[in-house]
């Protein structure tokens, strides 16, 4: 669409998708670096190998679609998706689980359905559900203990655990994510006895609270620079916030509230994932409702579910319900009395 | 959801079929090529979706329900067309359902005599070959219309047309989930079709998302989409067929005696 520009000085925003996407990669760094910290060299290897397959894959598409390549691949979409899908990923995931996480999302839920800004599911968190659902086993104990000086080995060795060759090729890691422990063994026993694991340290839950904290400052940022609004991620925490106090105040009977908020991939979710404009609704009071939608499926997937975390499939159910919210939250146009939504809307 | 499909194909079916048998031979070329190809059950009404996307996750599965399939279509289409002539407008529906029950219970006792194992496998999903669509319209939309030769012959070719489909939908999501092709064939074929099974790698992890279900949406929707490829290729083809001679005779005016 091109409208006519006249006079008066209209606003005209600078953020072009490229210099937004720019900005989602940038944020993403204090959760990165906190990851690193803690994980080790695979959360590194992880997204260049997925942001590399990414754009591979992207361009490949584009060729055969006979698309503009440089258009399509200046707006850094895929590498956006790419270092998502690193970050989400344990980080000894072995390289083929990655390669078809990644190349999923690209080539099916983000080409196939037409590309940049025409898919309705997010591309990375369907890369990630469908590996999670396909090799549970790979997906859930290929998280090393940061308490275990595994992460702390140097970046060759990593790489030869990720892409399985020499000698240092091991077969798996063992270490489950604090809300998997918490999950599991709260049902015999007590908070306290619990919290004994190495897993949760002596804060919340040891590193992931930093990695979640980390997220949540890079969030703010782009909230700050007006890239995402806050409307969604504030929404998704105090649903979830909400609906934890409400029923899950028993810490001997069910994960606490700061397990769900500080571990897990919730800051992640909140700010990167579901922020995405392409898959969520557009108008704020959408976007509030998208969000609480969101946040009570996490809690009710990771409380009642049988995965340990639920953001993937929290987000993705939502992204369908995306098209019938904006449909019901249009907002009223000036001039008009009343706002043209829902049923009445079309009269 | 899947009574508005069968419906909704069903008066589609009735138009065309309608427009056949208006006092013309039936003609066979025509039937087989429906069934096989341009009004393939599977693929184009999507009728039978429930067992399609249930049982394919392995070659043997699939054959073993395709078969049971064309044998019930066949049977019923042949016997919906005997008595074509006696059963009032009103209960033919209940009729044909009767005819195709006792089809789909013959073919359940002979599976569960002559290949056990595989009909412990496919379990409920044979007694539910009753409720397959596809069957239930080729009677109303074709048999009760037709005589018998056409008939049979229509349900051979829709049950072919849709094992087809349920064959290859299962060597799909078999290789990629599995890793193997044709494992188990000694279930549907006896002990020296055990050799048979050709393992391309031996993951340590099947590839649970094509072993299950959703795996069986996405090989039909990439079924689909070929098959749209083809048939678009085809008509380019035919096109272009048609388009050129005309330009060469327009050409060459032979003026001469």
């Amino acid at each position: 669409m091109s409208f006519l520009r006249i006079s008066s000085p209209h606003a005209r925003g600078k953020n072009s998708t490229k210099s937004v996407m720019q900005q989602v990669a940038l944020a993403t760094m204090p959760g990165f670096l906190a990851l690193f910290y803690f994980f080790g060299w695979g959360v590194f290897i992880n997204i260049i190998w997925c942001v590399l397959l990414a754009v591979t894959a992207e361009t490949a598409v584009l060729l055969l679609r006979k698309r503009p390549l440089s258009f399509y691949l200046s707006d850094y979409s895929a590498v956006v998706t790419g270092i998502l899908l690193g970050l989400a990923l344990p980080p000894f995931a072995p390289w083929w689980v990655s390669a078809i996480a990644t190349l999923f999302a690209i080539i099916v839920a983000k080409q196939l359905y037409g590309g940049m800004g025409m898919n309705p599911f997010n591309p990375a968190m369907v890369g990630y559900a469908l590996v999670l659902i396909s090799f549970p086993v790979a997906m859930t104990t290929n998280w090393s203990n940061p308490v275990n000086p595994t992460g702390t080995a140097d970046f060759l060795t990593h790489l030869q655990w990720i892409f399985g060759f020499g000698s240092n090729a091991i077969d798996v890691f063992t270490a489950a994510t604090p809300l998997d422990i918490y999950k599991h063994e709260i049902a015999a026993s007590t908070e306290a006895v619990v919290r004994q694991s190495p897993a949760f340290g002596s804060f919340i839950s040891y590193g992931w609270e930093w990695v979640n904290i980390g997220f949540l400052l890079g969030g703010l940022y782009l909230v700050l620079r007006k890239i995402i609004s806050w409307h969604t991620p504030v929404a998704l925490l105090v649903s979830l916030s909400i609906l934890s106090l409400a029923l899950g105040w028993d810490a001997d009977q069910v994960t606490p509230l700061s397990i769900h908020l500080l571990s897990g991939g919730t800051m992640l979710g909140a700010f990167f994932i579901a922020t995405d404009p392409v898959t969520g609704p557009s108008s704020p009071r959408g976007k509030l409702i998208f969000g609480a939608g969101i946040g009570v499926l996490i809690y009710i997937i990771r409380t009642y579910g049988n995965y340990p975390d639920a953001v993937a499939f929290a987000v993705l159910l939502m992204n369908f319900a995306a098209p019938f919210i904006d449909y019901y939250t249009q907002p009223r146009t000036y001039g008009h009395s009343r706002s043209k939504r829902g049923f009445g809307g079309n009269k | 959801m899947a009574e508005t499909i069968s419906t909704a194909a069903e008066t589609e079916d009735t138009s065309q079929t309608n427009t056949d048998t208006s006092g013309k031979r039936p003609d066979y070329r025509d039937i087989a090529y429906n069934g096989l190809w341009k009004n393939n059950p599977a693929l184009v009404q999507l009728l039978g979706l429930c067992p399609l996307l249930a049982v394919t996750a392995s070659v043997v599965n699939a054959m073993g329900l395709g078969l049971a399939t064309t044998i019930v279509l066949t049977g019923s289409n042949l016997s919906v067309s005997m008595i074509r002539n006696y059963v009032p407008e009103s209960v033919r529906l209940p009729a044909f359902v009767m005819i195709i029950a006792s089809l789909v219970t013959c073919a359940e006792l002979l599976m569960q005599a002559y290949t056990y194992e595989l009909y412990e496998i496919l379990g409920i999903f044979i007694p539910l070959i009753v409720t397959n669509c596809a069957i239930l319209g080729r009677a109303d939309a074709f048999a009760s219309k037709n005589g018998l030769l056409p008939s049979a012959l229509d349900g051979f070719m829709m049950g072919s047309g849709f094992s087809i489909v349920l064959i290859l939908l299962g060597a799909i999501r078999e290789l990629v989930g599995q890793g193997t092709l044709f494992s188990g064939m000694d279930l549907l074929f006896g002990e020296t079709a055990k050799t048979w099974q050709i393992s391309l790698w031996s993951n340590n992890e099947d590839f649970l998302f094509m072993v299950l279900p959703p795996g069986a949406f996405f090989g039909m929707g990439l079924l689909i989409a070929l098959k749209n490829i083809i048939d678009k290729q085809l008509a380019s083809r035919k096109q272009k067929r048609i388009s050129e001679p005309k330009k060469a005779g327009a050409k060459r005016v032979r003026v001469t005696g």
